[in-house]
């Protein structure tokens, strides 16, 4: 079947301002009568409780984190993208649509991004207003940088701290609607499963993560904002406790997943030092800005260190392949470079996975004092980490899974194909396409909170008008959480030998090797039939102390990873499935002889959206066409 | 008065009980009592100055200040109030942080606190013994009772000699030790203390603090040296 | 590297707790402190012991979830987090002391992890700009001078950790709610709510329990965000403006 993306008709420009106009409006004597069930509190879910809380909408919101503040937008670094040209340099809400779609190499929805684009300016609004300390000029106005690859200044930024600020904006707002009583916050609560009545999305089942209780919660709609499954490989940017269940249950219950098998690799990573490491962390693209990414041209070389290299033996490959972006090429073309690189052996450091990030020439040309106000932050962090002194001798780098553009399929309205089970944010596909642009995640995060999801639930809410509010007594409700309570038990039940985290790193490892910056027929099909013997071997054999009703956190784990288990095998079938090349999903055996993602856009311009079909059947695949009425498909050249 | 007092009826009815008995507003109450005492041995070592001024010099101000009467009992009051806020709102403060940390930590590291910080309260009920004490001795004259009878002349009136009240009463080796001693301790409280006062008073910022910490001690061990310069003198040159 | 752990387990927020020692064997010095509790707790697993629990999330400093006390430091040793912190910050074969972050208003839910809700009830008091979304001006329709914006950031950076209470021998909750007051307090769109916002989360923090200020400076000294104690300073003005105002009936 072809899902219904509900675009409005009209011309592009048109299509969003149309669509408001005539969107149909709930009262405020409205409003307070339907009970909206929020999971996620980042910058999609916050953003969203605040607004609709506002509006009127009795509101619940639950995040797993101790407090709504910790969400993992918080780790954001770089900035936010808005078409305001305050910078006078012929920026537009088009051209950053444009540049938005051409990076997502041409796989998202046209419409979405044009949206995304149009609001983009209200959302620096809204977050001045808030009290989010942007960088500023001595004048007193903001001031902006170029980030990301984009040919324009557009990037709003606090310090390197983008993501915090923007996101305690959120928590702010939406403390302002807790202290009124209009959002009720459950922090320390993970959303299990979802639960639907007639079809529609009427309720969540969630773990009490202090005390273990699960319960029900009852609402007229669902809101997922849980952001992206980038955990899966084990090491990631992400944050420890990222995980994909809440969107995977979503799909079991019938939610289309699309485009699984988008993943990003983020360029500018610390490189990984030992299996004992459980996490990667990502310092600032900002970097590229000024550093310059080589490596040595010689295997040979390798061993040496770094200043012992003369000049001419140096490979500036990004500048050398990339001569008009250069440094600044896009992430996945970035990160992709730098594997090759460490795939003909020329990486450095011990590991021979990294390459040099070098400052020495702009230290040379700016003095250190500028370097140092620059990105201080982040060389300390570096020296921090690494014990190496960045300003004396050239990072290393390697590129890191870091976001995911895959997510829930929704329609125009940010609605799945379940009735009332909307997605927000990271955790919904519609609008990076194949790859993400640097600091237009924030941005997508806040637009759906703030500014779209306000105005198109009320297009599912009119329709419920009348329909009283399931009961968690009603058996669809004890159902479902029966389940949950089984497959807790079962958790505990194992009683076998390996920890859960070897479970997952042993997955994160297969994964990343078959299904990571390159994939290919063979690879993802041996990964498609090794991982029901990994699932079959978790079961069997993970071992989850102690009891459920506790504070646990191996048995929260082990939730997470026996869905990331089956969620892998998901991804691994859509990147097979996409027999094709495009953005993050780079397939080797579709390239342009200089080693370019070669898209077939005759067969693959479309969504592909996952229906779930049964515990061990094969999954469905959907597919919604991509048609682009005002962009022309072209081949992405940063040449 | 149990706990933070802002959230009790009775202090809500009256919004500045409710300033005065909310944490900060009790810490303005100990800052600003704090000043009182503190422009209090200000001026008091300035008058004990005249000591070295000669026996006339140190009684004429003795009358002088005895001749302001009622006004005298004035500031004597304000003076004891002060102090009593001063003690009884410390001992609230200290009373909820009892109650905000009842279980400390097995490894102790002070961090970045000076000893002067951590030894306020200690400090301060020694020197509020030694104030009794010295009360007792050079106002009240129950230690030593002979020093009721002193008297000389002064242009022609009989007055209290207190110049040679000072003189006798620091010749014992112990009073003058124990003075001493307390006016160190004097100097450690106010060492915290008065730069203590501008921040809670809220009048500094990241680049005043750390003049004002300069300054407070300066100025608490200025007045270690004034106020110890009488009994050393009178201790080692008779 | 080796050391031994002297850590603090306790079952639930109702029951005593007790320091246990284990060895943590074969620590690679480039391991983050975290990571050197996920190798000993995956040791303990294999061992059929239940692992130490303790909170972490973002393992890059920002999110403000890791809250240990390392040998009476929270967060240890260096300036920023506990997922900061290297193990070659340690000396070979030392012996670790790990508590929580103790304080009244933070109670322990279970071994290393405690409850730090009472920030956030201190947040939804008042720190905050009242605002509705869609009704703002254009951002640069007020300019903010740099150094103004700046030192609001300065404010801003407080990732909520709790450090600053938990070091403070009175577990005052100053530093945490003199950076927000000072953030908001300090931009033009604060400033219409500048009043109300300190009262009402200086009322909120002192029913929480934390205790108060003896401007000992524990709370600067291990503040991962550098967030200086001259915002404390500023909260105590902006209260003492606030209240001296409500005490004479002027307008807020």
């Amino acid at each position: 079947m072809t899902p219904d993306a509900h675009i409005p008709d009209g011309p592009l420009k048109d299509k969003w301002t149309h669509y408001k106009n005539h969107a149909k409006i709930i009262s405020p004597a409205n409003k307070r009568k339907f009970k909206i069930l929020i999971v996620g509190s980042g910058l999609a879910g916050g953003s969203a409780a605040a607004t609709l809380g506002e509006q009127g909408y009795d509101i619940e919101c639950f995040c797993y984190q101790d407090s709504p503040r910790r969400a993992h937008s918080i780790a954001a670094q770089g900035g936010i993208n808005a078409a305001k040209n305050y910078q006078n340099d012929g920026d537009s809400a088009y051209r950053l649509f444009y540049d938005t779609v051409k990076g997502g190499d041409f796989r998202s929805r046209e419409s979405n991004v044009h949206r995304l684009a149009e609001v983009s300016n209200a959302i620096i609004d809204q977050c001045v207003a808030q009290g989010v300390p942007f960088a500023r000029e001595y004048g007193g106005l903001l001031g902006n940088r170029s980030f990301g690859g984009a040919q324009v200044s557009r990037t709003f930024y606090a310090r390197g701290q983008t993501g915090q600020q923007l996101l305690l904006g959120t928590y702010q707002a939406l403390s302002a609607q807790i202290g009124t009583g209009k959002v009720k916050m459950f922090p320390r609560t993970e959303m299990l499963d979802l639960v639907l009545v007639d079809g529609h999305a009427k309720g969540i089942v969630v773990r009490d993560m202090v005390t273990g209780e699960i319960r029900s919660h009852a609402g007229d709609a669902v809101l997922l904002c849980t952001g992206g499954y980038g955990n899966v490989f084990y090491l990631s940017t992400n944050a420890k406790g990222c995980n994909v269940t809440a969107t995977w249950r979503a799909y079991k219950r019938g939610a289309f997943f699309a485009n699984p098998c988008y993943t990003q690799i983020h360029p500018t990573c610390i490189p990984v030092s030992g299996d004992y490491q459980s996490k990667l962390t990502l310092m600032s693209e900002s970097l590229r800005n000024d550093g310059r990414v080589w490596a040595p041209k010689r295997k040979e070389d390798c061993a040496k260190a770094p200043q012992d290299i003369p000049e001419e033996d140096r490979d500036y490959y990004l500048e050398r392949k990339y001569p008009s972006f250069g440094n600044l090429a896009p992430r996945d073309i970035s990160s992709r470079s730098a594997k090759e690189i460490c795939d003909e052996g020329r990486g450095v450091g011990p590991t021979g996975l990294g390459v040099y990030l070098d400052f020495a020439d702009a230290i040379k040309r700016l003095g250190r004092d500028v370097v140092e106000e620059r990105y201080s932050n982040l060389f300390e962090m570096y020296h921090n980490i690494t014990g190496e002194n960045a300003y004396e001798r050239p990072m290393r780098i390697y590129p890191a899974v870091h976001y995911t553009m895959g997510g829930l399929w929704v329609d125009y309205n940010l609605m799945s194909n379940i009735p009332g089970l909307h997605v927000l944010g990271e955790a919904n596909f519609s609008d990076h396409g194949a790859n993400r642009l640097g600091a237009s995640a924030l941005m997508q995060g806040l637009a759906d909170g703030y500014f779209v999801i306000p105005y198109t639930l009320g297009n599912y809410l009119t329709s419920q008008f009348g329909k009283k509010r399931p009961e968690t007594t009603d058996p669809a409700f004890q159902e479902v959480e029966k389940e949950v309570r089984e497959r807790t038990a079962a958790l505990l039940a194992v009683k076998g030998t390996r920890s859960v985290d070897s479970f997952h790193r042993e997955l994160g490892m297969l994964l990343w090797d078959k299904c990571g910056m390159a994939r290919d027929k063979a690879g993802l099909e041996e990964a498609i039939a090794r991982l029901p013997k990994l699932r079959e071997e978790f079961w069997k054999d993970v071992r989850v102390l102690g009891v459920g009703e506790n504070l646990n956190e191996s048995l929260e784990k082990a939730g997470r990873v026996a869905d990331f288990l089956e969620f892998g095998e998901l991804m691994c079938r859509d990147a097979l499935a996409r027999d094709e090349s495009c953005g993050g999903h780079f397939r080797i055996d579709h390239q342009t002889p200089d080693g370019e993602a070669l898209r077939d856009d005759e067969n693959f311009s479309h969504v592909a959206a996952w229906q779930y079909q049964g515990p061990n059947a094969v999954p469905t695949r959907n597919e919604e066409p991509l048609v682009y009425e005002e962009v022309k498909l072209a081949t992405r050249s940063y040449k | 008065m149990a706990g933070h007092a802002p959230s009790s009826s009775a202090a809500a009815g009256f919004p500045v009980l409710r300033w005065f008995f909310s944490s900060l507003g009790k810490k303005t109450v100990v800052a600003v009592t704090g000043l009182v005492l503190v422009g209090f041995v200000t001026g008091h070592l300035l008058g004990n100055l005249t000591f070295f001024f000669g026996p006339d010099a140190m009684n004429t101000y003795a009358m002088k200040l005895q001749a302001l009467g009622p006004l005298l009992w004035v500031v004597r009051i304000g003076l004891l109030v002060a102090v009593g806020l001063h003690i009884v709102f410390t001992m609230l403060l200290w009373k909820e942080n009892q109650a905000a940390t009842p279980q400390k930590y097995a490894v102790k590291a002070p961090m970045k606190t000076t000893i002067f910080a951590r030894t306020m309260r200690l400090t301060g009920l020694i020197v509020l013994a030694f104030v009794a004490f010295h009360l007792a001795h050079f106002t009240l004259w129950l230690v030593n009772p002979a020093f009721a009878g002193y008297q000389t002349l002064l242009n022609g009136h009989e007055v209290h000699d207190v110049y040679r009240m000072v003189v006798v009463g620091f010749q014992n080796p112990f009073v003058s030790g124990f003075y001493i001693l307390s006016l160190a301790l004097v100097a450690f409280h106010l060492s915290h203390g008065v730069a203590s006062l501008f921040q809670t008073l809220g009048l500094t910022n990241q680049t005043l603090r750390p003049k004002f910490e300069f300054l407070a001690r300066i100025f608490a061990w200025t007045l270690f040296v004034g106020y110890s310069a009488i009994p050393v003198s009178i201790l080692f040159y008779g | 590297m080796n050391f031994t752990l002297r850590v603090w387990r306790q079952d639930g927020p109702e029951t005593a707790g007790r320091f246990e020692e284990y060895p943590a064997r074969n620590i690679p010095d480039e391991a983050s402190f975290l990571e050197m509790l996920d190798l000993v707790n995956e040791d303990l697993i294999g061992k059929g012991i239940e692992p130490v629990e303790f909170d972490h999330d973002c393992r890059e400093g920002i999110c403000g979830t890791c809250s240990l006390t390392i040998d009476g430091v929270p967060h240890g040793p260096g300036r920023g987090t506990t997922c900061q912190l290297y193990m070659r910050s340690f000396r070979e074969g030392e012996v670790i002391v790990i508590e929580p972050f103790r304080a009244t208003p933070f109670p322990i839910l279970r071994d290393l992890t405690v409850d730090r809700g009472a920030f956030d009830t201190i947040i939804q008091s008042g720190g905050f700009i009242s605002e509705r979304s869609g009704s703002a001006p254009d951002a640069n329709a007020v300019p903010i001078p740099k150094t103004i914006a700046d030192l609001a950031m300065d404010a801003a950076s407080c990732i909520g950790c709790g450090a600053c209470a938990a070091a403070c021998p009175n577990s005052s909750a100053m530093l945490f709610v003199g950076a927000k007051v000072s953030h908001l307090g300090l931009l033009p769109q604060g400033k219409p709510e500048k009043n109300r916002r300190a009262l009402s989360m200086v009322r909120s923090m002192d029913e929480a329990g934390f205790g108060n200020c003896s401007n000992y400076y524990a709370c600067e000294a291990v503040c991962p965000a550098s967030i200086p104690a001259s915002f404390i300073a500023s909260l105590n003005r902006q209260y003492a403006v606030a209240a001296a105002k409500e005490t004479v009936g002027a307008t807020l």
